[in-house]
């Protein structure tokens, strides 16, 4: 072969049609998406908050972008096309070193915890390898009104001064709190007809039957109830049950854990509990709520373990008795 | 069917051979492997504090030394710096030598190289300094000093293409395919990554799939083989297997990659058939990849104990196995049911260093080890050949491995429901096994710079002094 124009130009050509067929005309025909019911624009500090969470690569260890599979449960509903209208530059990522961040608003609403993780990661999850962002927190002798003062533990906190949130950490905090995945409107319809069911999950092409059914009350399966605490508990209440003082409430020894009549202690996993003043400490942080997420089964088991470990003794519970407390309403 | 010779095969006449080079073309050879070299002890003394960091989270606080902005440096200087300097330079040599010509324009040469780096110091800037364009990879560096990039492609085509035009042989040989191929595509590549019209939300999803597969193959991917169709006849003196195998590879590597990004985000909000295109062609690349790899084996047929004569050519076997083993593995990881494993992963880094290392940059290596003695008439030294040889061999072995079985366990813990933490805690063991592969193909690389140093400029061994047979191969 030896006509330049031919081997420059002719896969130049081809090249050219399959760039506008395979990258442009999707990106044409996909930017016209229409945000879904609920997906709205970003408020000027949550914009603000997600070019810092660009800058600052958060996207690179943490997804946006929920599967419809099994294992992606956990990070909330598959995502859909209509999620991602205000989403730009995209943060769908690659690489989960870190957990799906997709509706992080709604699985940890605690601005106390989120400005905790960010100040130092192992103050509130021992095991994390997730940078320290101390520098976007700014300490000073005292916390000016109307400034939340950051609980951080002794062991992480500067020597002398308190930790306060600086702009960009309040932006960062806004931008994780917007988080939120509207429900689907499919989800809608079925929880509108069953009104105790769980929220329903959207269509899954590659349904998994890994679920395991609601296992009878009877059978507490403490290697469950644990593993449910430490996915859903312990990154505040801590493997221990310890709690973070002045942050977050020790579950050990704790009145409503350790009462016989184990009502509040299922309306607080149910329902979440703000506010509260617990052993003379008022905590600022909120709990959330789990009576979308979990089942009754589920819930029962990480009760049980509650109150059956760290030296608590208190009668364990069935899921029958939580259906009885979710039916009571809030 | 029509059977070529590469240039000079046969001659083998390395006195010979050094006269015919410019010296001016040496000095750009020279200057691009040299500027690359510095890049690419940045770039993995970057990638190893980013392993370190694995460990001590805690360790290099502050903005600028925070993950999140290192990480990008490390890849984007590993690809715009390193391979990406590396390969011009060597592409503008086989350019020459295959067409027995002179540089189209020497100063073009050195335009293009003061903007590669010009882009590569300012992305590199830029990101530590938190200008990201929004964590999208390999595109990361803000839109003006892409443009600079751009620029540097587009001085690279023209005179790649301004040389192939004055070639003294009749034919324009396979190299000059893949290499002038590989920078229009990507000039191409790089204008539908920068205009913004088509990027918003989900529109931008998919462009970011084009863009990331399309940036790796068909810009390292065809410089590379380009390298491998000239340097492995050169290294064995004899042709290439089948030209027409390697005719047919390159139209088939060009129609079928452009179509598999969309594989990067299976199971995403993308259209069902987008994915469904992109796994289809994922497995039709094995065509162009099979057909590639067994061409250059088959080249090496019955000739594979060279090597223990002749590290460049070891260098470059190694770059073959990366390129069959790397890219089939891309084909697997395409499945939906294996995708379920091992996306968002450390499996994924595991390939990525798989292709990038194991493939395109010992390509690149074993091209230089091969030419630049030939054009400097100085020889790096046996032992730093073999030092270089085995740490980088050993080390990213050490690296695929621990990240691919690590990653699998990731991917396990996943899908057995464990708390996400148990999946941070039980990828440890494998994070320092993979610091340790670091490590070796760290200082795999300062001995390439002495090598490097040692062909160049500094006092390195005649070419003539060496073996004569081994002599013959190198040079010419």
């Amino acid at each position: 072969m030896n006509k330049l124009w031919l081997i420059a130009g002719g896969p130049a050509l081809v090249y050219a049609g399959l760039a506008i067929i395979m990258g442009v005309l999707p990106g044409i025909a996909l930017s016209q998406t229409p945000p879904g019911i609920g997906v709205k624009p970003l408020t000027p500090i949550e914009a603000e908050g997600r070019a810092i969470y660009a800058a600052n690569g958060c996207g690179y260890c943490h997804t946006q972008q929920v599967r419809p599979l099994a294992q992606d449960k956990v990070f909330g509903r598959p995502s859909a096309p209509g999620d991602f209208a205000y989403q730009t530059p995209e943060l769908l990522g690659s690489e989960r070193t870190g957990p799906d961040l997709t509706d992080i608003g709604t699985r940890q609403p605690s601005a106390v915890w989120q400005y905790m993780h960010l100040y130092n990661p192992r103050s509130v999850a021992p095991q994390s390898i997730m940078p320290s962002f101390s520098w976007m927190f700014d300490v000073v002798d005292k916390a000016p009104v109307g400034t939340m003062t950051v609980p951080v533990p002794a062991a992480y906190a500067p020597a002398e001064g308190v930790v306060i949130p600086s702009h960009q950490a309040q932006a960062l905090l806004a931008y994780l709190m917007s988080l939120k995945q509207p429900p689907l409107a499919q989800a809608v319809a079925n929880e509108a007809a069953t009104p105790a069911a769980p929220a329903a999950t959207a269509p899954s092409p590659t349904a998994s039957s890994s679920t395991t059914p609601a296992k009878s009350a009877a059978a507490y399966d403490p290697a469950k109830g644990k593993s449910l605490f430490t996915d859903k508990c312990a990154i505040c209440h801590q493997a221990g049950g310890t709690g973070l003082p002045g942050a977050f409430p020790p579950l050990k020894g704790n009145a409503v854990v350790n009462d016989a009549n184990p009502s509040a202690h299922i309306h607080t996993v149910l329902h979440g509990a703000e506010g509260l003043t617990i052993g003379g400490v008022k905590y600022e942080g909120a709990m959330p709520e789990f009576a979308s997420t979990l089942t009754d089964a589920e819930i029962a088991a990480i009760i049980d373990y509650e109150r059956s470990s760290w030296g608590n003794h208190s009668p364990t519970i069935t899921a029958a008795q939580v259906a009885a407390e979710r039916a009571k309403g809030k | 069917m029509r059977t070529f010779t590469t240039p000079r095969t046969s001659a083998g006449n390395s006195s010979d051979a050094r006269q015919s080079d410019e010296p001016g073309l040496v000095l750009i050879l020279s200057a691009y492997t040299i500027s690359a070299t510095a890049w690419l002890i940045f770039a993995t003394f970057v990638g190893i504090l980013l392993a370190y960091k694995f460990g001590a989270p805690d360790f290099g606080p502050g903005a600028w030394l925070t993950f999140g902005r290192l990480r990008p440096i490390h890849t984007n200087d590993t690809f715009y710096g390193w391979a990406s300097i590396a390969l011009v330079g060597l592409a503008y040599y086989v350019a020459v030598r295959s067409c027995r010509t002179q540089l189209y324009s020497q100063w073009l040469a050195w335009v293009g190289l003061g903007l590669f780096n010009l882009a590569a110091v300012a992305g590199t800037i830029a990101l530590d300094l938190g200008y990201n364009a929004g964590d999208l990879e390999y595109r990361e560096w803000p839109w003006p000093i892409r443009l600079i990039f751009l620029a540097a492609l587009v001085i690279t085509a023209w005179n790649l293409i301004g040389t192939v035009a004055k070639r003294s042989t009749q034919d324009i040989y396979l190299s000059n395919w893949y290499t002038i191929g590989g920078v229009l595509w990507t000039c191409m590549i790089a204008v539908v990554a920068i205009l913004p019209w088509y990027q918003y939300g989900l529109g931008q999803v998919s462009v970011s799939g084009y863009y990331m597969h399309n940036a790796v193959g068909m810009w390292f991917t065809p410089l590379a083989l380009g390298l491998f169709y000239y340097a492995l006849p050169k290294l064995l003196s004899r042709p290439i297997y089948s030209y027409a195998l390697g005719v047919f590879a390159f139209w088939t590597n060009l129609v079928f990659y452009p179509i598999i990004g969309a594989h990067h985000f299976l199971f995403t909000p993308l259209p069902w058939w987008l994915q469904t295109t992109a796994i289809v062609f994922s497995v039709a690349m094995l065509v162009p990849v099979l057909g590639g790899s067994a061409n250059f084996l088959l080249t090496m047929r019955g000739r594979f104990g060279d090597m223990r004569h002749s590290y460049p050519l070891a260098f470059i076997f190694v770059g073959v196995i990366g390129y069959l083993v790397g890219s089939t593995q891309g084909t697997v990881e395409a499945f939906r049911s294996l995708q379920q494993v091992w996306h968002l992963t450390n499996f994924t880094v595991g390939h990525s260093h798989l292709t990038m290392y194991g493939f395109v940059t010992f390509a690149i290596w074993g091209s230089i080890y091969a030419l630049l003695p030939g054009a400097t008439g100085k020889q790096a030294s046996r032992l730093g050949l073999g030092l270089h040889f085995w740490m980088a061999v050993v080390g990213s072995f050490i690296y695929v491995i621990s990240l691919s079985i690590g990653g699998t366990f990731q991917g396990l813990d996943w899908i057995q429901g464990a708390p996400f933490i148990q999946s941070v805690v039980d990828m440890q063991p494998y994070y320092v096994w993979r610091g340790v592969g670091g490590l070796l193909m760290f200082l795999s690389h300062l001995v390439f710079a002495w090598n490097v140093w040692h062909m160049t400029f500094g006092r390195g061994a005649e070419v003539n002094s060496l073996a004569p047979a081994l002599a013959d191969r190198i040079a010419g």
